[in-house]
């Protein structure tokens, strides 16, 4: 849905960090009385690991997913003000998409909406990709492999991050809630903004404060509401709750979270560039950012995520309170796993174990500087993935089993060296994913993102 | 007397920089502690891989950030998020060894 007659500044309401984090009534209720054009939402992440992409599952909860959607449909579509979801269930594949539109669809009817809606797919073919592959043309991001056909072929629900083109065609065709696929976050905020001739370089920018909501406000917030104002030559951002304001340090500080160069923002198709921004505090809790410019890429490149299936995983969780086992840990756990290894190569038995172990380096694993623990009990967590579930099972059994009647050196407590706080003592986590793309891959036409328009 | 990091900065956080990547961020109290630790080289490539005990060629960024008075140091991860053995899917607590710097 365009507006007719573009205003001299465009507001967007952002609701909140991700859907489904919640955000206050109140706080939303103060943005539509500022008469947003555009309730924009980012409801994705590569954040909570590779399962959720590859198990087709939203890490978001679905009564919180559809709190957060109840009130800004039944707002937005009374109004007439169009509603824009990006990485639909988290992850944005069609198994995610297919799970918000169900939410859409029972809140439509739950409250007697009708309104037109966009559902724009960001799943890329396989076929696709190896086309690319064979030619050369996919390229790693930093500290990622190249990528190898074994590890496509294996791969399963790969998305490509959409830049703003497909959401304008879905605004464009008339729309009043677009439902997309796997996302750039700040796109869903900037696609309307930039369509109706605003700067591209603020809207991407704004967009990419936006996408967090309020968390770059002070004191943060992924569960609060933000507007931002586009203007001719900036962009300004306010908190919708008078506990929180919008500094400069706030601001700027938020530019850097999560991100390895805060100057150079990389996109589909561009970049955002900000070493020429400036940040000044306008009273009142808003911030207006200046300076934004954007860099196109001679290639138009999207970002690939896929995921493999790496096993199953069983898990067990106990703890110790001996301080001759404490002071032996890394040996005891040395050789329980070789003596696991020699049965599983005995019994032709796939799998690998890793233990957990916090009090000592269960945090930061090979990272922790401190090689010496000075806990008085540990816990440990059993790790076993193995290429089945019950695989899983038997190894991560044996490992406890072994574990709990091994007897290492200097040993006084002979009846079992492990606590349980919980029988069963082993837990099935499911199928174990890894991320297997994260890529690059040049686009030359928009059409691999399918737009499907339905009535509701 | 040496001091300590905590001294000088209100924030010192670490972060998935998607999921090969891990992003340190220390933000300066006040603009004078930010130039007084880019002039100086206080924190450099090769303490933050003592640090860490990483390879130097594993600290792939260290660069100064005018506007929220920081300094972000970008790491390779050992093990890529969620891949089996790794231990914090989110890298939001890394940062311990950071509070061993002094001044």
């Amino acid at each position: 849905m365009i507006p007719k007659q573009a205003d001299k500044e465009f507001r967007v309401l952002s609701t909140t960090a991700i859907l489904g984090y919640g955000f206050p009534e109140a706080s939303f209720m103060a943005g539509m009385r500022r008469n947003p054009h555009l309730i924009a939402v980012d409801a994705g992440s590569t954040d909570p690991g590779p399962y959720y992409l590859g198990a087709g599952k939203s890490f978001t909860n679905r009564a919180g997913v559809k709190r957060d959607l109840r009130l800004m449909l039944r707002e937005g579509v009374r109004r007439g003000i169009p509603v824009v979801i990006g990485s639909a269930g988290g992850s944005g594949a069609r198994p995610h998409v297919d799970w918000c539109e169900e939410i859409i669809r029972e809140i439509a009817r739950e409250e007697k909406l009708h309104f037109k809606m966009a559902i724009v797919y960001a799943d890329v073919d396989k076929k696709r990709i190896r086309a690319h592959l064979r030619k050369k043309e996919i390229k790693p991001l930093a500290c990622v492999p190249p990528l190898t056909a074994e590890a496509l072929d294996a791969s399963v629900n790969l998305v490509a991050q959409m830049g703003i083109e497909p959401i304008q065609r879905a605004l464009e065709a008339g729309c009043q809630v677009v439902l997309a696929g796997r996302c750039y976050d700040p796109a869903v905020f900037a696609a309307l903004p930039i369509r109706l001739g605003f700067d591209k370089a603020l809207a991407l920018h704004m967009g990419k404060i936006l996408e967090c909501a309020a968390i770059a406000a002070t004191p943060g917030s992924g569960a609060d509401c933000a507007l931002g104002t586009l203007t001719e030559d900036s962009f300004i951002l306010e908190a919708l709750n008078p506990k929180r304001k919008f500094t400069k340090t706030s601001t700027a500080a938020h530019t850097l979270y999560e991100k390895s160069d805060p100057y150079h923002l990389p996109g589909p198709g561009g970049a955002i560039d900000l070493t020429q921004c400036t940040f000044t505090e306008l009273g009142g809790g808003r911030v207006e950012v200046k300076g934004s410019r954007y860099k196109a890429t001679p290639t138009y490149f999207v970002k690939l995520e896929g995921v493999r299936p790496a096993g199953f995983r069983t898990i067990s969780i106990a703890g110790t309170r001996d301080p001759i086992m404490i002071k032996g840990i890394d040996a005891i756990l040395e050789n329980v796993t070789a003596q696991v290894d020699e049965i599983l190569k005995r019994e032709k038995i796939g799998g690998r174990i890793h233990f957990h172990v916090y009090g000592k380096n269960g945090v930061m694993g090979a990272l922790e500087p401190e090689k010496k623990t000075r806990a008085y009990e540990l816990g440990i967590v059993i790790e076993a993935v193995a290429p089945t579930p019950d695989g899983a099972d038997s190894l991560c059994s044996l490992t406890r089993s072994t574990l709990l009647h091994y007897g290492y050196p200097g040993r006084i407590s002979t009846a079992g060296n492990l606590a349980f706080p919980f029988s069963p003592s082993d837990v099935r986590m499911g199928p174990v994913y890894e991320f297997s793309v994260y890529h690059l891959m040049p686009v030359a036409d928009q059409a691999i993102f399918p737009m499907k328009i339905v009535r509701i | 007397m040496k001091r300590n990091i905590l001294q000088a900065a209100r924030v010192i956080r670490s972060k998935n920089s998607g999921p090969y990547e891990l992003t340190l961020d220390i933000i300066f109290k006040n603009k004078r502690y930010y130039d007084l630790f880019q002039k100086r080289r206080i924190v450099t490539k090769k303490s933050v891989a003592a640090l860490y005990q990483r390879p130097v060629r594993d600290i792939l960024k260290l660069m100064y950030f005018e506007p929220a008075h920081a300094l972000k140091i970008t790491l390779r991860r050992p093990i890529p998020s969620g891949h089996p053995g790794e231990s914090d899917i989110y890298g939001a607590q890394q940062h311990a060894p950071l509070l061993r710097i002094t001044f």
